[in-house]
C-alpha cells in the first residue's frame, strides 16, 4: 500500500477509536454509575488451587448475581481477581497491585500467602479480608489494623477437636501434620491448646504436601500407643492419611481430620476408607443436616443451592469463605461506599453478621469474628456428613 | 490397644520404604534409557508417570475400561506422548548441543503439566487396587496388596528390560546406539529410530510405574516433578546408564527416607534424597555402580 493510502486507513482507525471511546463514555454515564471496586486474590492454580477454584467461581457467582440486581445502590461491581498461583511472592505483587486500585482486597486463599501480604495492605491502609485460618494472620492485633479473616481460626478447630475428645474420654493423642504454613499453625494450636484440655501429645510427626505415602509416620504414631490419630493437612495428603490408616489395619484408633478435609471430593477420592473419620466442620457443608430455625439455615441453603445448580459440584467450606469476604465486602461498600478507611471501621465494628461459616462479631480486639461454637463436630457416614453425637 | 511391636514397626518402614524405592527405581531406569542412547537427560520423565497415572484414571473411570486394560492402554498412549515428544521436538532439535536439548526436556515437561492440568483439572484422582481385599498382615505389618502388584510390575519390567537389552536385536542395536552412534551408523544402524524407541520405551516404563502407583498415593497434574526429581536422584545415585545400578540406587532411597520418617524426623524426610544426591556428586559422582573411566568420557 502506499504511504498515503496508510496514512489515511490510520486516520480513518484513530476517528473510529475517539468516536467509540465517547459513545462508551457517554453510554456508561447514562446507564449505570462509576463501578464499585472489589480486588481478589486467590490461589487459583498450583498446590492450593481446591481453595481457589471455588473461591474464584463463588465470587464471580455473586458478582453476577448482585450486578443482574442493579449493583449495590446502583453502582455494578468490579470484582479484579488475580491468581497468586499458591506463591506467597506472587500473592504479594498481586496485593501490591490492587492496593492502588480498589477500596477493599478479598483473600489471599492460604494461610502462607495471606501472611505474606498482610504487611502490604497494612502499610497502604486497604483493609484486606483473608479467606485463610492461621490466626497469625489477624494477631498481634495491633499491627493488623486492617487485616480481616473469614475463616475460623485453627485454635476454634482445635478446641472443638478437644471438646469432642474429652467427651469421650480420649487423653493420649498422635498428631501429624503437614509441613507447610496450614499443617504448621495447626501444629502449634495442637501442642499449645492440649495441656490445658488435659490431653497429652504422645507422637508429633510431618510430612511434605507432595508426599506419596504416609504409612511410616502412622507406623511411629502407633508405637506410641495413642487413642487416637489427628491429622492436619490439605490437599491429596489428607486422603493418603486415611488411605493408610486404613490399610495400616489401624482403624481401632480413631482418626479426626482437621476442617481441610470439608470438601465432600475427599469422601469420594477416599472412598470406604473414610467411614468413621472425625472433624470439626462449618456448617456451610452441613446446610441440610441443620435444624429450621438455625439462624444460618437460610443463607447456607441459598447459596448451596445457587452453587450447586450452576457449578454441577457440592459446596466447600472454601467457597463458603469467598461468600463471607465478599458479602462482608459489598455490606461496606453499601453502607460507606468504596472508601477503604471507612470501609475498615465499618467492618470492626460490624456484629451478628450471619454468613457461611458463623454469626460474625468483630471488635477492635477481634478481627475474625468467629468462636469455636461456629463450628459443628461431624463424621463420615455412609459417604456423607453426619453430626457426631 | 493393638499389640504392635518394635520389630513390627520395622518391617513396615521397610516395606514401606521398599515400595517407594521401586517405584523411584522405575522412574531411575526410564532416565537411563534416554540418557545412554543420547546423553540427554530428559526432565519430563517425572510426568510420564503423572501422564500414565492419569490416563489410566480416564481409561478406567471415563471409558470404564477393567483395570488391567486400562493399565495396558495407559502405558500404550504415554508412550505415544514419548514417541510423539521425539518426534516433534526432540527430532527437530537434532543438531542442537546436549544441553539445549536438556532445557528443551524441561519445556516439554512444563507443557505436559498445563495441558494435563487444563484436560483433568487441580483434584487427585484415584483408580481401584488391581485387586481388591484387606492388606496383609505379616508379623504384624500391614502389606497393601497393591505394594505387592508394584514388585511384581517393577520385577517384569526389569526381566524384560534385561532380555531385550541382551538378546534382541533391537535391544542390541540401541546398546551399540549408545556406545558409538558414528560406528552404529556405519554397520547400518538406524540410530534416529533407536533414539525414537528410547523415548517411547522411556515414557511408557514411566508409565507403569505411574498406574501402580495410584491406587496407592492417588494422582493429580503436579506430582510428575517430586517423582521426577526422586527419581532422578536415584539415578545419578546408581550411575547414570546403569540399570541395576537404579534399582539399588531406588531401593536405597526410599528406606533411607523410610527409616528417617520413622527413626529421625518425618519433617526432614524429603530432604534425604537431596542430601544422598549430594553426598554422592560430592564423593563419588560416577555413581555406586558407574566407572570413574567412564564417566571422564561423558559430557554430562
Amino acid at each position: 500500500m502506499s504511504r498515503l493510502g496508510e496514512c489515511v486507513s490510520r486516520s480513518i482507525l484513530a476517528g473510529f477509536y475517539v468516536g467509540l471511546m465517547l459513545f462508551l463514555a457517554a453510554s456508561g454515564r447514562g446507564l449505570a454509575a462509576e463501578p464499585y471496586k472489589i480486588g481478589a486474590v486467590f490461589s487459583i492454580t498450583g498446590g492450593a488451587s481446591f481453595l481457589g477454584e471455588p473461591e474464584k467461581k463463588t465470587a464471580e457467582m455473586i458478582r453476577d448475581e448482585i450486578n443482574k440486581q442493579g449493583g449495590i445502590n446502583g453502582h455494578p461491581i468490579e470484582l479484579i481477581m488475580l491468581d497468586d498461583e499458591t506463591d506467597p511472592t506472587k500473592a504479594n505483587l498481586a496485593v501490591k497491585k490492587l492496593v492502588k486500585e480498589v477500596p477493599v482486597i478479598i483473600g489471599p486463599s492460604t494461610s502462607g500467602t495471606s501472611l505474606a501480604v498482610v504487611g502490604v495492605a497494612e502499610e497502604a491502609n486497604v483493609p484486606l479480608i483473608s479467606c485463610a485460618a492461621s490466626h497469625k494472620i489477624v494477631t498481634p492485633i495491633e499491627s493488623r489494623k486492617w487485616i480481616f479473616k473469614v475463616a475460623g481460626s485453627d485454635s476454634h478447630v482445635v478446641g472443638k477437636m478437644f471438646e469432642h475428645m474429652k467427651k469421650q474420654g480420649i487423653q493420649k493423642i498422635g498428631i501429624m501434620t503437614v509441613s507447610d504454613g496450614f499443617g504448621a499453625s495447626g501444629r502449634e494450636e495442637l501442642l499449645r491448646l492440649a495441656p490445658e484440655n488435659g490431653i497429652t501429645v504422645v507422637a508429633d510427626e510431618r510430612y511434605g504436601p507432595q508426599d506419596t505415602d504416609l504409612s511410616a509416620q502412622l507406623t511411629k504414631i502407633r508405637t506410641s500407643q495413642p487413642q487416637a490419630i489427628v491429622n492436619w493437612s490439605t490437599g491429596p495428603t489428607q486422603i493418603l492419611a486415611v488411605k493408610n490408616w486404613r490399610d495400616l489395619g489401624m482403624d481401632s484408633i480413631p482418626l479426626y481430620q482437621s476442617h481441610g478435609f470439608g470438601n465432600r471430593k475427599n469422601i469420594q477420592l477416599a472412598g470406604k476408607g473414610a467411614e468413621g473419620v472425625r472433624l470439626p466442620l462449618a456448617r456451610v457443608n452441613i446446610g441440610p443436616l441443620l435444624a429450621d430455625d438455625h439462624p444460618q439455615k437460610k443463607v447456607i441453603m441459598e447459596y448451596t443451592k445457587a452453587y450447586e445448580a450452576q457449578f454441577k459440584e457440592p459446596v466447600s467450606s472454601f467457597g463458603g469463605h469467598a461468600w463471607d469476604s465478599m458479602h462482608l465486602a459489598m455490606a461496606a461498600l453499601k453502607a460507606v461506599g468504596p472508601d477503604a478507611a471507612k470501609i475498615r471501621d465499618f467492618l470492626e465494628n460490624t456484629k451478628g453478621f450471619v454468613g457461611q461459616h458463623g454469626t460474625f462479631n468483630f471488635s477492635a480486639q477481634d478481627h475474625n469474628g468467629l468462636s469455636k461454637e461456629d463450628l459443628e463436630m461431624v463424621v463420615v457416614k455412609d459417604g456423607d456428613w453426619a453430626l457426631a453425637k | 490397644m493393638d499389640s504392635f511391636s518394635l520389630g513390627s514397626a520395622l518391617l513396615q518402614y521397610t516395606v514401606s520404604g521398599l515400595t517407594i524405592g521401586v517405584i523411584y527405581a522405575l522412574v531411575a531406569i526410564g532416565y537411563n534409557i534416554i540418557y545412554n542412547v543420547t546423553e540427554i537427560i530428559n526432565f519430563a520423565q517425572g510426568e510420564f508417570v503423572m501422564l500414565g497415572g492419569l490416563f489410566a484414571v480416564f481409561f478406567a473411570q471415563s471409558l470404564h475400561l477393567p483395570i488391567f486394560l486400562a493399565f495396558v492402554a495407559a502405558i500404550g498412549l504415554t508412550g505415544l506422548t514419548g514417541f510423539a515428544m521425539e518426534r516433534l521436538v526432540i527430532r527437530r532439535a537434532r543438531s542442537s548441543t546436549v544441553l539445549s536439548l536438556i532445557i528443551i526436556t524441561i519445556a516439554v515437561s512444563i507443557l505436559l503439566k498445563g495441558t494435563a492440568m487444563f484436560w483433568w483439572g487441580k483434584n487427585p484422582y484415584s483408580l481401584p487396587p488391581f485387586s481388591s481385599g484387606r492388606p496383609f498382615i505379616v508379623l504384624g505389618a500391614a502389606i497393601q496388596r497393591q505394594a505387592v502388584w508394584i514388585f511384581a510390575v517393577s520385577a517384569i519390567v526389569v526381566v524384560c528390560l534385561t532380555l531385550f537389552f541382551r538378546r534382541s536385536a533391537y535391544g542390541k542395536a540401541m546398546l551399540a546406539s549408545a556406545d558409538n552412534p558414528s560406528a552404529a551408523r556405519m554397520v547400518g544402524i538406524p540410530v534416529r529410530q533407536m533414539v525414537l524407541l528410547s523415548f517411547t520405551l522411556s515414557a511408557a516404563i514411566g508409565a507403569a510405574a505411574g498406574v501402580s502407583i495410584t491406587p496407592i498415593s492417588l494422582m493429580e497434574y503436579d506430582r510428575g516433578a517430586l517423582l521426577g526429581l526422586k527419581g532422578f536422584g536415584a539415578a545419578v545415585l546408581g550411575g547414570l546408564g546403569q540399570f541395576f545400578g537404579a534399582l539399588v540406587a531406588g531401593i536405597v532411597l526410599g528406606l533411607a527416607e523410610s527409616f528417617c520418617a520413622g527413626y529421625l524426623s518425618s519433617g526432614y524426610k524429603d530432604a534425604v534424597a537431596l542430601v544422598i544426591l549430594l553426598l554422592a556428586l560430592f564423593f563419588k559422582p560416577e555413581g555406586l555402580f558407574g566407572s570413574r573411566e567412564a564417566a571422564k568420557l561423558k559430557r554430562f
